[in-house]
């Protein structure tokens, strides 16, 4: 990449990431990574699971107590004040209130981010709960327990959306229809890092981040990951490229 | 700080609490039932119930409302609402307030009830105002929640936040002056009481109750009461961190 080249991408990175080094529980999950995120399209953060994809996610939405690097959202370090109306954070495991109806859980995050009522409405059809709305979430099904904590995100409409696992769970139509909604989100300028441990749905992304035992195992486009490895199949291709680094040593 | 997000905050609590019936008669309930027994223990002692009943009344919600907010808050924490709040632009003094005052609700809804309840039926009989009294429980109430908000941050499991009650909560029952006037503790005890949010709480009460009026000993009681759930508050919300390992 030449010199300009870097500086535009640069530019339009939503996330920058700097010699990152996360220790969790005695052990170091990313012992140092750098990387850049584009800003307005759907970035994949795939890789097996223990694999460090959530300790990224949670460093970049500011929760994490991170050993050493710099992490930049949108222009500031993550987890400042500004960025917590700015960015969306969900969690793998559904955090709403289990007591609560769906409409009750929306209500409440949406007086905390201060969107007007109509907007409720709104997010509870983008994630497909309308019949859903006035039922309380602990006796709602796991799928739809993750689409009301998704819900729950979307409401302030944020720049930048972190979503770890949010479609396992769920079945194949649902699956296709999130990945939908992402799309309209990111044609609308929105940013996204959605995290998978399945492969399959990196043909949804625009870009890609393999993330093998806390190390980049690759960046890039789902096409270049087809082209470099030779393999139709992204799953295959992701399997060859994890081959091709271990003979490398 | 935001009166919206301290307001919402403060009606998803009680929203919460009345999709649970059971706990929000468990929480009359009981005490009540206590009272009840008191007053037949003492069945041959009237002038016993009398010391005893009138402060009770007003220091059972400080017991409740500590165990119902560190569950509560315990909850928050390990089902990942409270991290979710977190990184939404909420202060941690809006959420604290939010359980302040949606407690203290509770606590005046329970010690007018149990008030009412030991006045007019069980013919429990206090030398001062009964609104005092009232008045009294609702801010012990609030003391129990400070004190509850903090020891969550403590407790990894429920079955650690349940521990706590008989922890924290017993020794100042029993250190307080309730049952043994202090002077009568050993000495050590009795300095340790002094150290002891709740020998304030029970002081107060037992001005109002025995003596008829608070006085000023009983005016520094409630500053003291006061002073140690806004201690326990703040403690609290260092407890509350937004960054986590």
């Amino acid at each position: 990449m030449d010199q300009t080249a870097q500086q535009v991408e640069a530019s339009s990175a939503a996330i920058e990431v700097d010699g990152l080094e996360v220790v969790r529980g005695g052990k170091t999950v990313l012992p140092g990574i750098s990387l850049r995120i584009g800003a307005g399209r759907v970035t994949g953060l795939l890789g097996p699971s223990g694999s460090g994809k959530t300790t990224l996610i949670r460093a970049i939405a500011g929760v994490q107590i991170v050993e050493a690097g710099r992490v930049a959202v949108l222009g500031a370090p993550a987890g400042t004040p500004a960025l917590r109306s700015r960015v969306g954070y969900v969690t793998q495991a559904p955090s709403i209130y289990g007591d609560l109806t769906v409409g009750e859980n929306l209500g409440y995050f949406g007086r905390i981010v201060g969107v007007e009522t109509e907007r409720i409405a709104e997010v509870i059809e983008m994630v497909g709960l309308g019949a859903e709305e006035h039922q309380v979430v602990g006796t709602l099904s796991g799928g739809q327990r993750s689409r009301a904590s998704l819900a729950t995100a979307l409401l302030n409409r944020p720049e930048l959306l972190l979503l770890d696992e949010p479609t396992v769970g769920l079945d194949p139509v649902l699956r296709a229809a999130l990945w939908g909604t992402f799309a309209e989100l990111a044609a609308a300028g929105t940013t996204l890092l959605v995290s998978s441990h399945v492969m399959d749905e990196a043909s949804h992304c625009d870009s890609l981040l393999l993330l093998r035992e806390g190390r980049i195992a690759f960046d890039g486009s789902p096409q270049l990951l087809r082209e470099r490895t030779g393999s139709e199949d992204l799953e295959a291709a992701f399997l060859r490229l994890i081959e091709r680094a271990e003979a490398g040593g | 700080m935001s009166a919206r997000a301290t307001g919402a905050t403060a009606a998803r609590v009680i929203r919460q609490l009345r999709r649970d019936p059971r706990t929000i008669a468990l929480v009359i309930v009981v005490p009540l039932m206590l009272i009840a027994l008191f007053k037949w223990v003492f069945d041959g002692q009237p002038q016993t119930f009398d010391r005893i009943g009138g402060p009770l009344v007003g220091i059972f919600p400080l017991i409740t409302m500590f165990l119902v907010t560190s569950i509560t808050m315990l909850r928050e924490r390990v089902t990942g609402t409270l991290e979710r709040l977190m990184t939404m632009p909420l202060s941690k003094l809006d959420l604290l307030a939010g359980y302040g005052i949606a407690f203290a609700a509770v606590a005046a809804v329970q010690g007018a009830i149990v008030a009412g309840v030991s006045f007019l039926l069980l013919g429990l009989d206090v030398a001062g105002s009964e609104l005092a009294v009232v008045a009294l429980a609702v801010l012990n109430a609030v003391l129990g929640m400070a004190l509850g908000l903090l020891a969550s941050a403590f407790a990894r499991t429920e079955f650690q936040a349940v521990q706590f009650m008989p922890a924290f909560i017993f020794p100042q029952l029993l250190l307080c002056g309730l049952f043994v006037p202090r002077a009568q503790m050993a000495p050590a005890l009795e300095a340790l009481s002094w150290a002891l949010p709740m020998t304030y709480a029970y002081d107060a009460l037992e001005r109002v109750t025995v003596n008829g009026e608070l006085g000023s000993r009983g005016i520094v009681d409630v500053i003291v009461v006061i002073a140690a759930a806004l201690l326990s508050l703040t403690l609290a919300a260092l407890t509350l961190r937004r960054r986590t390992p």
